[in-house]
């Protein structure tokens, strides 16, 4: 089965600093790939550039080529927006729109140039079904998102990108700002979803990725330490600096 | 412990001075009102408010002013509101830092300070005689509009500027373009910031005289069309002060303002609270 990203020798640089160096990785197909490391060390800036999103910030440059299902996202051929609307995110710290429930998840459908009632309003149950949020909010999707808890916001943020029909999904630490319980829900959320689309989970939780994850990446400085499956990785480190890190000595 | 005045004593007496700043504010503020409602309230009756004005003002009623503010004002935001919004959505989410956007900013500091009667002058100057539009509600209007603009410019930029950029990020993730982004994010998240910047060019709109002496005309007649004069509070107001028309009359033109922009501000801000709360959940 072909890949369904392929990074080789990616380089990037905020003006002069050079932040990922000579990045090599092939994410698998309907699969969850942790990438792990301490602060600093690229994780994030690495999955901002799969969706483009680094372009916003002014002085991002980048080297070497990133390849969805493959072909280069970085050609200039290729709509950003059909990029984004292929390659989903989850952010950080959840961040619903000060709209109601509904329109959250309505809002990509409409970008899109969705415009019928009943299918946005189908779409907009199965994705809060597929979110496992469906229940807790079927009966106040007028409300206003701002009043769900955190962990409801973030499987609202989900249910808003499943909405555009994402092959990738990527998530920025999306439970570093949740309780364990929401934590928990995310998790089996992420288990569920793994099925059909292919996930890309930072997290600062070594504990996360053993339990989400079939592959995982290590990052260290902005580079890729080690990476293949999470169990060898976590069981039989090759690398003298993932072992020291797995095992707690610094990170 | 050789201090003057010990912490706890000095908590105590700072805290009794921004307490009296507080009430002295609030006391001014009902001392004006109050002075204004008091000598203007026993003349205002149904009459005053709806009826026509007889003999200059000295008798009668202040309709056809009624109607001249809100037609200037209605005009000067009709203009104002969307080059004031649209200038800052351009501030705020296009320009960046460069010359163009230092020079904006510098031009509605400026126009923000200037003189009333310098804009006054100019709309006699442009709007009157330039463009012909004559002594009319147009004139007045777009003279008030160059007023009210920066205003709206420099609240509307800091509200959107305050529009968390999580919120632009999870829509640009999705694939939303920028201006979709602005229009159906961004902006909704603003409102209630715009609407401030809007209501402050409004006030500025609705008690201004210097600026409509010269271009707005003295019609006693309500304005119809648009290029008809006419004669807004404020400026009547000054007429019956100056000429000595009828003092009492005067109080009662006054108070009439201050309600009318009393009851502006309190319908909007409720409105503006009850967007919000729907909005946030709260």
């Amino acid at each position: 089965m072909p890949y369904r990203l392929e990074v080789e020798n990616l380089n990037v640089y905020f003006g002069e600093s050079h932040i990922l160096k000579d990045i090599n990785i092939n994410i698998n197909n309907n699969m969850v790939t942790s990438l792990i490391g301490p602060s600093g060390c690229g994780k994030s800036t690495f999955i901002r550039t799969l969706n483009r999103m680094n372009d916003t910030i002014p002085t991002f440059k980048k080297d070497g080529t990133v390849l969805l299902d493959g072909k280069d996202i970085y050609d200039p051929n290729v709509d950003v927006v059909d990029l984004r609307k292929k390659v989903g995110m989850v952010f950080q710290k959840p961040n619903p729109f000060p709209k109601s429930i509904f329109d959250n998840v309505a809002y990509g459908l409409g970008i899109h140039g969705v415009n019928d009632k009943d299918i946005i309003s189908k779409k907009v149950e199965e994705s809060l079904k597929a979110a496992a949020l469906w229940d807790e909010v079927k009966d106040k999707l007028e409300m206003s998102a701002m009043g769900l808890s955190g962990g409801q916001q973030q499987r609202l943020c989900i249910a808003r990108t499943i909405a555009v029909e994402p092959e990738v999904i990527l998530m920025d630490e999306p439970c570093s700002a949740l309780d364990p319980i929401s934590t928990t829900k995310i998790e089996d959320l992420i288990h569920k979803l793994k099925n059909d689309y292919t996930i890309i989970i930072v997290t600062h939780n070594m504990q996360q990725a053993t339990r989400v994850s079939k592959c995982t990446a290590f990052f260290l400085h902005g580079e890729i330490v080690e990476s293949g499956l999470t169990d060898k990785l976590f069981m039989e480190p090759v690398d003298k600096r993932t072992e020291d890190y797995i095992t707690g000595r610094f990170g | 412990m050789n201090r003057i005045i010990s912490p706890k004593n000095s908590q105590k007496i700072m805290e009794t001075i921004f307490w009296a700043s507080g009430i002295f504010t609030v006391f001014l503020l009902i001392l004006v009102i109050g002075y204004i409602l008091v000598n203007g309230l026993p003349v205002i009756n149904l009459n005053f408010i709806f009826g026509q004005p007889i003999d200059n003002g000295a008798a009668g009623g202040i309709l056809p002013f009624i109607i001249s503010t809100i037609y200037v004002t209605f005009v000067a935001l009709v203009v104002a509101t969307p080059l004031g919004v649209g200038g800052a959505v351009y501030l705020a989410e296009y320009a960046g830092e460069n010359a163009l956007v230092k020079a904006i900013r510098f031009g509605s500091e400026i126009l923000a300070s200037i003189p009333s009667i310098v804009f006054g002058l100019f709309g006699f100057a442009f709007f009157v005689v330039y463009l012909d539009f004559g002594f009319s509600v147009l004139s007045g209007g777009l003279t008030l509009a160059l007023m009210a603009m920066p205003t709206i410019l420099r609240t509307a930029e800091v509200a959107i500027e305050s529009v968390p950029k999580s919120y632009s990020e999870g829509s640009m993730a999705l694939g939303a373009s920028k201006w979709q982004t602005i229009s159906q994010v961004i902006l909704p998240a603003a409102v209630p910031g715009i609407i401030t910047g809007v209501i402050l060019g409004m006030a500025r709109a609705v008690e201004e005289t210097a600026a409509i002496l010269y271009t707005v005309g003295a019609a006693i007649q309500a304005p119809v069309s648009i290029f008809d004069p006419g004669q807004p509070l404020p400026l009547h107001l000054y007429t019956l002060a100056t000429e000595g028309i009828s003092m009492p009359f005067a109080y009662g033109t006054a108070a009439v303002l201050v309600i009318l922009i009393l009851v502006i501000t309190i319908v909007t801000n409720t409105l503006v609270d009850r967007y919000t709360k729907k909005m946030m959940g709260r």
